[in-house]
């Protein structure tokens, strides 16, 4: 990995805001205390105390997931102002601020409708109220909301709303040279051009799933005898999690990881080590949702109540998704990833300073106002952290390192529009006669594969296979597997896709995707031409 | 070939639809049907001498003549109290006990006492430990009728006076009841209560031929989960009978509070690990194969009956399974479109196993389908096959029969060595 000067310097200065930098402090000044180290070799002494306390791997770790963040900003030169950090293309930065005005508007006007206020204190009795009924919010919902008024909350967005915004995004300055007509216009739906990946440059990204590599949820099924490979495949884990390095982990979890494994392994990859300092900064988050009536408060709980608990694979864990969720609304350490995010959190107003500055604040205060769906980013999560606490740092890791890029305008190689503009393409050249009939039908399939794309198939899915498609995002660590699985869907069901004549039969045939294996499915769109 | 005429007595769907896309011909009761899906309370008239009637060769009915053995609450109890007590005599060493007096292998239903028969035993075990709670349950009736939980004598008292005359008096069937050690500590996921619904199909009990399905499912309460004794009243938070739920306003209609066993299985083994879930099912299992052998003896192993029955599982916080009891008649009514789909498949995947697909029913058949007939259905035991290996491969057979909760644990890859 190639590092600028600067890359280093930052990387340092990171290390020595952390709290690993105190610990290592501490632990160092403890071996130099040890009887038998003599100060003629004190520093070697030092050295190996920490590294037999497993103090090096925590470094290297630490290191990993440092470089890694520095990775997720747009870096053309050390001299990049933070604005292109954000987003390089003025017109798709202007996209995104417009829209989020326009979120912003309607989330005011849902207030006004309503006549309640962005956020109020609550009372001490509503604090013990709220406190004592805190597992179980599925009852009466955080703000005890009567049900008139909670049929009037509604999503503030969907994922049709914001696929017209990218739909619309447009190159100022290519869509004047219009006059030869229609023949540069892309038959898909996005319109911007953004390089993205062919399917050769895929098959080598995803080699590790070639169909010669078995892989785990596939060659690893009940019916076949253990000895084959699910015997040394587990083996193999138990020695990668001991071994706690994430690039490790993460080089492991490309073939898939084992069930029992998979909870472990992402947090490692993700760098989820919980301390008690972890579990105090929930608490404290869960004090806030206790102090104050946010309006997103309601935001959340009716999602949940359109999707998680009418879902019969996460409706038993509702009353998990609100200790995460609310906590989650309340985490002002999610604004950092605004640094790399096109999106800029929303601003409000103390009530009569409205447009001082001084006066603002960041509303919600992690800065992320939830559409509809944003619960099923969490839900599948429940499958694995039985712990909402460990839960809770998985899912803002997740986030902020990878789902927040799938509701904000970018052109970054792993935002919606690149992935959108993957799924197009990739579909366009893979099954060109799936994609003509479909758009002659009109019927655009992104008008379709949008959703899954957004929500990261999240409750489109059976749960296993989720998981199984998560395990390739985290291992891979990027999203481009999102398109690549749209695409394989596509081909699997062209047959019946073909004979359509319409958006509605185009959608039953692929309303249903939850008997799909998605690693065979993959494997067979990656590797099979 | 001839076409299957069916006779049945439910008016539901996900049976008529199988019959009717088999192509088969309806006909009533009365008339001269090869296969009857019959109710419970017309099994007793099928079989009785009065009846007059003799089943041929070519008929098949779907329940056992006496299944209440098995069915009914005190009788299961009865059936598996004496099975142990006979495995114990005869010093085999499945009815090892450990120094508490438990049985260490076949402990897997909740301490039981009859009532009114049993009162004295079981006052004489509340004293001992009196601080825990009981479910009463009348022996006759199913979706949790009539249920109640118990942690005072007072309480027992109570309900003996209002019932009819003393507690003392001899008891008519129907007033007999069940009292129950209730499960306390069960498994919570998210907070919440669940029973597991397994369907179980036996095709003979002597020797013992019995399937498990593979889409079995989880049915939640829909409220937390409390086991505070003022809770013990609210019935939402214990009993998680769909028949029950289905009147609590928080009963949601489009997944009814069910969860497959799939999705069981992922949870369990994402959150705590493949071994402790392997087991868990495995023990299930070992449950469900000893609470058949309990009653195989006893059961009238009529050639022309099979049944598939509804087995009620409860799991605590050390992930144990208890038997809570066996339905005869496991409801076939649809909650919602996936239980539909599921139980239409229950039917049809029983079908294929007691009828060789293209075929007559014939009595005289082995009753040893091909695989591929399975469907969604696993071989759980069948003890023809498994005598036939055992003479086979009798030394084997020796040395593990031995240590045979050993062999449990060697169980690998779906294969169950009790086989």
């Amino acid at each position: 990995m190639e590092l600028h000067e600067s890359s280093f310097v930052s990387l340092l200065s990171n290390l020595r805001s952390s709290t690993l930098y105190n610990e290592l402090f501490v632990a160092a000044q403890e071996e130099a205390q040890k009887s038998n180290v003599r100060l003629s070799d004190l520093k070697k002494c030092v050295q190996s105390g920490l590294v037999s306390a497993g103090w090096d791997k925590k470094l290297r770790n630490a290191v990993y997931h440092i470089i890694q963040s520095q990775y997720k900003l747009f870096k053309s030169s050390p001299l990049a102002s933070p604005e292109s950090e954000k987003e390089p293309i003025a017109y798709i930065l202007k996209a995104q601020f417009v829209w989020e005005k326009k979120i912003l508007k309607s989330l005011n006007s849902m207030c006004t409708e309503l006549t309640v206020p962005l956020a109020r204190s609550r009372s001490e009795k509503d604090k013990k109220d709220l406190a004592a009924r805190w597992s179980e919010l599925g009852v009466d919902g955080p703000a005890k909301i009567c049900s008139s008024d909670l049929s009037q909350i509604r999503p503030v967005y969907a994922p049709k709303d914001f696929l017209e915004v990218l739909v619309g995004l447009q190159n100022p300055n290519s869509a004047n040279t219009g006059n030869m007509g229609t023949y540069d216009l892309p038959w898909g739906l996005i319109q911007v051009s953004l390089k993205v990946k062919t399917l050769n440059e895929l098959r080598v990204q995803y080699s590790e799933m070639a169909i010669t590599h078995c892989q785990t949820g596939t060659d690893d099924l009940p019916d076949i005898p253990p000895e084959l490979f699910e015997n040394e495949r587990s083996k193999l884990g138990k020695k990668v999690i001991a071994a706690n390095h994430a690039p490790t982990a993460r080089e492991y979890s490309k073939r898939g990881c084992p069930v029992s494994m998979r909870a472990d392994l992402w947090c490692q990859i993700l760098g989820v080590d919980l301390q008690n300092v972890d579990y105090l900064y929930y608490e404290q988050l869960k004090s806030y949702v206790l102090q104050h009536d946010l309006l997103v408060d309601s935001l959340l709980y009716k999602d949940v109540k359109l999707t998680a608990t009418n879902d019969d694979q996460y409706f038993v864990f509702e009353d998990f998704l609100y200790q995460v969720l609310l906590p989650f609304s309340r985490d002002s350490v999610v604004l950092k990833h605004f640094a790399y995010n096109s999106a800029t959190p929303p601003k409000s107003y103390i009530r009569g300073k409205l447009g001082i500055e001084e006066f603002a604040v960041t509303y919600p205060p992690n800065g992320v106002i939830p559409f509809h769906g944003f619960a099923m980013y969490v839900a599948p999560l429940c499958y694995l952290y039985n712990d909402v606490v460990r839960l809770y740092y998985v899912f803002r890791h997740m986030y902020v390192n990878y789902f927040f890029r799938l509701h904000s305008v970018s052109s970054h190689p792993q935002g919606i529009v690149a992935l959108s503009l993957l799924f197009e393409k990739l579909l366009q050249a893979e099954e060109p006669e799936l994609f003509y009939h479909l758009i002659q039908v009109g019927c655009q399939p992104l008008k379709i594969a949008f959703k899954w794309l957004m929500r990261a198939f999240s409750g489109f899915l059976a749960s296993d296979q989720v998981l199984l498609l998560w395990d390739r995002i985290l291992a891979f660590d990027s999203m481009e597997i999102l398109s690549v699985l749209a695409v394989a869907i596509f081909s699997f069901r062209k047959t019946n896709l073909l004979k359509v004549q319409c958006m509605s039969t185009a959608e039953a045939v692929l309303a249903d995707l939850f008997t799909l294996q998605i690693v065979p499915l993959l494997q067979l769109s990656l590797f099979s031409k | 070939m001839a076409r299957i005429r069916y006779a049945s007595d439910f008016d539901k769907s996900v049976l008529l639809n199988n019959f009717e896309n088999r192509g088969w011909i309806q006909v009533s009761p009365e008339e001269d049907w090869n296969f009857y899906w019959a109710g419970v309370h017309n099994i007793r008239n099928v079989f009785s001498v009065e009846s007059g009637f003799r089943l041929q060769d070519n008929q098949v009915i779907n329940h056992f003549p006496n299944h209440v053995e098995l069915t009914r609450k005190d009788l299961m109890v009865k059936n598996i109290k004496r099975y142990r007590k006979d495995l114990e005599k005869d010093g085999n060493p499945l009815a090892e006990k450990d120094e508490t007096g438990r049985f260490v292998h076949l402990d897997f239903i909740p301490l039981t006492f009859m009532l009114p028969a049993d009162y004295n035993l079981f006052v004489e075990e509340f004293r001992k430990n009196p601080n825990t709670t009981w479910i009463m349950k009348p022996c006759g009736k199913a979706r949790g009728i009539g249920i109640f939980l118990v942690n005072k004598l007072s309480q027992l008292k109570k309900w003996s006076r209002d019932g009819k005359g003393s507690v003392f008096s001899p008891p008519t069937a129907k007033e007999t009841y069940v009292i129950s050690k209730y499960i306390d500590n069960p498994l919570l996921i998210g907070g919440k209560k669940f029973d597991l619904r397994l369907y179980v199909l036996v095709t003979s009990f002597r020797p013992l031929k019995c399937y498990i399905y593979h889409l079995g499912f989880c049915r939640f309460c829909t409220v937390k989960y409390n086991a505070s004794l003022n809770e013990l009243d609210n019935m939402f938070v214990h009993l998680t009978n769909v028949s029950i739920q289905k009147q609590g306003e928080d009963y949601n209609a489009i997944h009814g509070g069910k969860w497959t066993t799939q999705n069981l299985r992922l949870f369990l083994e994402s959150t705590r690990s493949k071994e402790v879930s392997d087991k868990l099912f495995d023990e299930i299992n070992w449950l469900i194969v000893h609470s058949l052998k309990a009653v195989a003896s006893v059961i009238s192993n009529d050639r022309h009956c099979f049944e598939c029955y509804g087995y009620d599982i409860i799991i605590d916080d050390n992930l144990k399974p208890w038997l809570i009891e066996v339905n005869a008649s496991p409801s076939l009514s649809a909650t919602t479109s996936s239980d539909r789909i599921m139980k239409y498949r229950l039917i049809s995947d029983v079908i294929n196993i007691v009828i060789p697909p293209g075929e007559l029913p014939d009595v005289r058949w082995t009753k040893i389908p091909d695989k591929e007939n399975y469907g969604h259905f696993e071989l759980l035991y069948d003890e023809e096959l498994a005598n036939n290996e055992q003479s086979n491969q009798e030394m084997k057979v020796k040395a593990s029969s031995l240590n045979f909760p050993g062999k449990r644990d060697a169980r690998k890859g779906g294969q169950a060595t009790w086989k």
